[in-house]
C-alpha cells in the first residue's frame, strides 16, 4: 500500500480530534439544556492560552490543562448568566463568541511566531503493526487516542448509565427529572463545565498539534460555528456527531486533493466549500420537523407517504425540549 | 416602586440597592466595569492602559481627516445595525448579515459591470440602479434565510452562518476568476470609472450622500417601528409568537418581512462600500459590519436613535485602536475586547437588576 495514501488518511484522523472534543462537549452541554453558542471565540482562547502555556513551561501537559480551563471557564460563565441572572443563552453565547476570539488575538500577537510545539506521535505496540488499518489508527498523538476513546465513553455514559439517564432528563423535562430528585441546575453547571473543557482540549490541538499559534492567520476562524452545526447535524448524538466531524474534515481533505486539478479556481474556495456544504446538510435533518411537509404528506397516496416519512423520519433530529430553557423550580 | 418604598427608610445597602437597579447608574457601572477589564487585560501584556486609551482617542478624534474616516465608517455600520433592528424586533438573531452585506456589494457590481464601458448611461441612474441591485440582492438573501428557517426548520442561526459561508465563496470564486482584472488576481475587481462613484468630500473619503443615507435610514426605521401599526405587528411577533399568531396576525409573513427589510439594509450597505468608499469589488468588503452591528443592536435595545449613537462609539474605538499597532506596537484587537466587554458587563448588570427587583417582589409579597 502506497505509504504516503496511508499517512493522509491517518491525518484525517488526527485534523478530525479537535472537531470531536468540540462536538462531544457541546453534546453533553446542549443535552443537559444549555446551548453554548461562544465556541467559536473559546475555541480560539483556548488554543493561545494552551499554546502559551505550553510553550512557556515546555510541557504539553500544563498547555492542555490551561486551555481545558479556559473553556471550562468561559462554559460556567454562560451557565452561570442564564441559570442566576436570567440572561439570554444566546445573546451571552454570540458576545462571549466576539469578546474571546478577540481577547485571543490581541493577547496571543506577542507570541506568533515564539518557539512551535508539536504533540509527538506515539505508536501503540502491536495494534499499529496491524497492515494498513494500523499505520492510520494507531500511529497517532496521545490526543487523538483520547479522541476514540471519547465518543464511546460519552456514548456509554450517555446512553447505557443513570447518571445518562438524569443527563436527558435535565435536558428534555427538568420538572419531571426535578422532582425525581435530580439537582437541575447543579448538574447543568457541571455538564457545562465539562463540555466547555473539552472544546478547551480542542482549541489546544488546533495550536498544538494540527496547527500552530499565528494570531489572526492562524487559520481556524470559524470552526467553532462548523462545530456547533455538527453537534446539531449529528442528533446530538456522540457517534453520529462523531460522523459528522469526520465528514466535515473529509470534505476539507477533498479540497486540498482537489485544488491542484482545478488551476483555474482559486484556493480558498476549497477551504470554505466544505462550511456550506456542511450546514446546508441542516437542511436536510432538519426539515421533517416543518409543518408544511407534513401537510403535503397527508395529501399524498398512503404507501408513497409511507415510504418518504420513514427516509425523513430516519434522517430527522430533534433537539433537547428544554434546551436554552432556564429551569426554575417552583 | 421599590425606590419609593426605601425612601422611607434610608440606609447604605438600600443606596447600593437603588445604584444596582436604576437603569442609569446600572449602566454607568457597567461601562466602569468594562473599561477596568480592559485596563486589567492591556496591564497583562504588560502596556500602560492610559497610553492606550490616548492612542486610541487621538486615532479617532486628532484630525479632521481622522473624523471623516470615523464618519465614513459609521455609515455601513449604522445601516447594518438599523436594519438589524427589524429582525430584533421579531425575535431574530440575523447573523447572516455579513454574507447580506456581500452579496448586496456582487449584485451591485454586476449592475456596474453591464453599464462600465457605456458612456451613453447617465451616472446617476446606474448609481441608483446599481443601490437598488443592492438592496434587492442582500434582501433575498435574507430571505433564503427565513425560508430555511420557517419551511425547512433550520435555526436561522445555523442558516445564516451557512449563507455566510457560501456568499464568501461566492466572493472568492468571482474576484479570483471571472470578475479579476486582466494580469492580476489580488482579491479584488477593476476599478470603477470615476463618474460612478459617489460624491466624496475633496481630499477625504467621506462621502455626503453615504451619510445622508445611514441618517435617512435611522429616521426611516424610527417612524417604521415606533410609528406604525406595521411596527407593532412585528414587535407583536417578536414578543409572543403564538399569541400573535392566534390573534390573527400572520407571523411567518412578518418574519419572512422582517428578513426581508434587514437584508435591503444589509444589501445597501454593500452597495455603499462599492460606489461610495472602496470603488471595487474585493474579499471582505463586508468589514464585520454584521457581527458587529449584532453587538450594537444588544447594547441599542431597539432604539434607533441609541442605535447611532452606539454605532458612532464603536466605530470611533475601532478606527482609533487602528493606530495602536503603528504607535505601540499592539494588536488593534483591542477594540473588539472594549466592544465585547462593554455589552458583556451590560448583560450582567441587567441580570443583577432582574434579580434584585425579583427578590424585593418575593419579600413584600411574602
Amino acid at each position: 500500500m502506497d505509504s504516503s495514501l496511508i499517512s493522509s488518511i491517518g491525518s484525517i484522523f488526527a485534523w478530525a480530534a479537535p472537531v470531536i472534543f468540540g462536538v462531544l462537549g457541546e453534546t453533553i452541554t446542549e443535552r443537559s439544556g444549555v446551548m453554548n453558542l461562544s465556541l467559536n471565540g473559546s475555541l480560539i482562547l483556548s488554543a493561545m492560552v494552551g499554546f502559551v502555556a505550553a510553550t512557556t513551561t515546555n510541557s504539553f501537559l500544563i498547555g492542555f490543562l490551561a486551555a481545558a480551563a479556559v473553556g471550562s471557564l468561559i462554559a460556567l460563565l454562560i451557565a452561570f448568566m442564564s441559570i442566576d441572572l436570567k440572561q439570554s443563552q444566546i445573546a451571552v453565547g454570540y458576545v462571549l463568541a466576539m469578546a474571546t476570539k478577540s481577547l485571543a488575538y490581541f493577547l496571543g500577537a506577542p507570541y506568533v511566531g515564539a518557539h512551535v510545539m508539536l504533540l509527538p506521535t506515539v505508536p501503540i505496540p502491536l495494534l499499529s503493526q496491524i497492515p494498513f488499518i494500523g499505520p492510520i489508527l494507531f500511529k497517532q498523538t496521545i490526543l487523538t487516542y483520547l479522541s476514540y476513546v471519547a465518543i464511546v465513553v460519552c456514548y456509554i455514559w450517555i446512553f447505557k448509565t443513570h447518571q445518562g439517564l438524569i443527563l436527558t432528563g435535565i435536558g428534555e423535562r427538568p420538572s419531571a427529572a426535578y422532582i425525581r430528585g435530580a439537582n437541575v441546575n447543579r448538574l447543568r453547571y457541571i455538564y457545562t463545565g465539562i463540555g466547555g473543557a473539552m472544546v478547551g482540549v480542542g482549541g489546544a490541538l488546533y495550536s498544538l498539534s494540527v496547527k500552530t499559534w499565528n494570531g489572526t492567520l492562524s487559520g481556524f476562524d470559524g470552526i467553532g460555528w462548523i462545530i456547533l452545526a455538527i453537534t446539531i447535524f449529528g442528533g446530538w448524538h456522540p457517534i453520529k456527531g462523531a460522523l459528522g466531524s469526520y465528514l466535515f474534515v473529509v470534505f476539507q481533505y477533498v479540497g486540498i486533493i482537489l485544488q491542484p486539478l482545478m488551476p483555474n479556481v482559486n484556493s480558498r474556495v476549497f477551504q470554505v466549500a466544505p462550511f456550506p456544504l456542511m450546514i446546508l446538510a441542516l437542511l436536510f435533518v432538519n426539515i421533517g420537523n416543518a409543518d408544511w411537509v407534513e401537510r403535503t404528506l397527508a395529501g399524498l397516496p398512503e404507501n408513497v407517504r409511507r415510504t418518504i416519512s420513514k427516509v425523513l423520519r430516519a434522517m430527522r433530529t430533534s433537539p433537547p425540549a428544554a434546551l436554552g430553557v432556564p429551569f426554575e423550580n417552583e | 416602586m421599590i425606590s419609593k418604598e426605601q425612601k422611607s427608610k434610608p440606609n447604605r445597602s438600600s443606596f447600593f440597592l437603588n445604584l444596582l437597579t436604576n437603569r442609569v447608574s446600572s449602566l454607568f457601572i457597567a461601562v466602569v466595569l468594562a473599561l477596568v477589564f480592559t485596563c486589567l487585560v492591556i496591564l497583562i501584556i504588560k502596556a500602560n492602559p492610559f497610553r492606550v486609551f490616548e492612542v486610541i482617542f487621538s486615532g479617532a478624534f486628532s484630525s479632521t481627516d481622522a473624523v471623516t474616516q470615523v464618519l465614513q465608517a459609521w455609515v455601513p455600520l449604522v445601516l447594518a445595525s438599523i436594519g438589524l433592528m427589524f429582525t430584533f424586533t421579531a425575535g431574530l438573531w440575523n447573523i447572516g448579515m455579513e454574507g447580506q452585506i456581500e452579496i448586496g456589494a456582487i449584485c451591485a457590481y454586476g449592475v456596474i459591470r453591464l453599464f462600465m464601458d457605456s458612456s451613453t448611461a447617465s451616472p446617476a441612474i446606474v448609481i441608483i440602479l446599481t443601490m437598488l441591485a443592492g438592496a434587492v440582492g442582500g434582501s433575498v438573501w435574507a430571505l433564503l434565510v427565513g425560508m430555511l428557517k420557517n419551511f425547512g426548520g433550520v435555526n436561522e442561526i445555523f442558516g445564516g452562518l451557512g449563507f455566510n459561508f457560501i456568499a464568501d465563496t461566492v466572493m472568492l470564486y468571482l474576484v479570483y476568476g471571472p470578475w479579476k482584472p486582466i494580469g492580476v488576481a489580488n482579491g479584488s475587481t477593476k476599478m470603477l470609472p470615476r463618474s460612478l462613484w459617489l460624491p466624496q468630500i475633496p481630499g477625504s473619503y467621506l462621502s455626503l450622500w453615504a451619510l445622508g443615507i445611514a441618517i435617512l435610514g435611522v429616521v426611516i426605521t424610527a417612524i417604521v417601528l415606533k410609528g406604525t401599526y406595521f411596527g407593532l405587528k412585528i414587535k407583536a411577533v417578536g414578543k409572543n409568537n403564538k399569541s400573535s399568531f392566534l390573534m390573527g396576525i400572520p407571523t411567518s409573513r412578518y418574519m419572512l418581512i422582517s428578513f426581508m427589510l434587514c437584508g435591503i439594509f444589509a444589501g445597501l450597505t454593500g452597495a455603499l462600500q462599492i460606489t461610495a468608499f472602496y470603488h471595487v469589488l474585493r474579499t471582505g468588503i463586508s468589514g464585520g459590519y454584521g457581527y458587529l452591528g449584532l453587538l450594537v443592536g444588544m447594547l441599542a435595545n431597539v432604539q434607533p436613535l441609541v442605535t447611532a449613537a452606539i454605532a458612532f462609539v464603536f466605530i470611533a474605538l475601532s478606527k482609533g485602536a487602528a493606530g495602536l499597532g503603528i504607535d505601540l506596537k499592539l494588536d488593534s484587537n483591542l477594540s473588539g475586547v472594549i466592544q465585547g466587554t462593554l455589552v458583556m458587563f451590560v448583560l450582567v448588570m441587567d441580570g443583577i437588576r432582574k434579580v434584585i427587583v425579583k427578590k424585593n417582589k418575593g419579600a413584600r409579597i411574602g
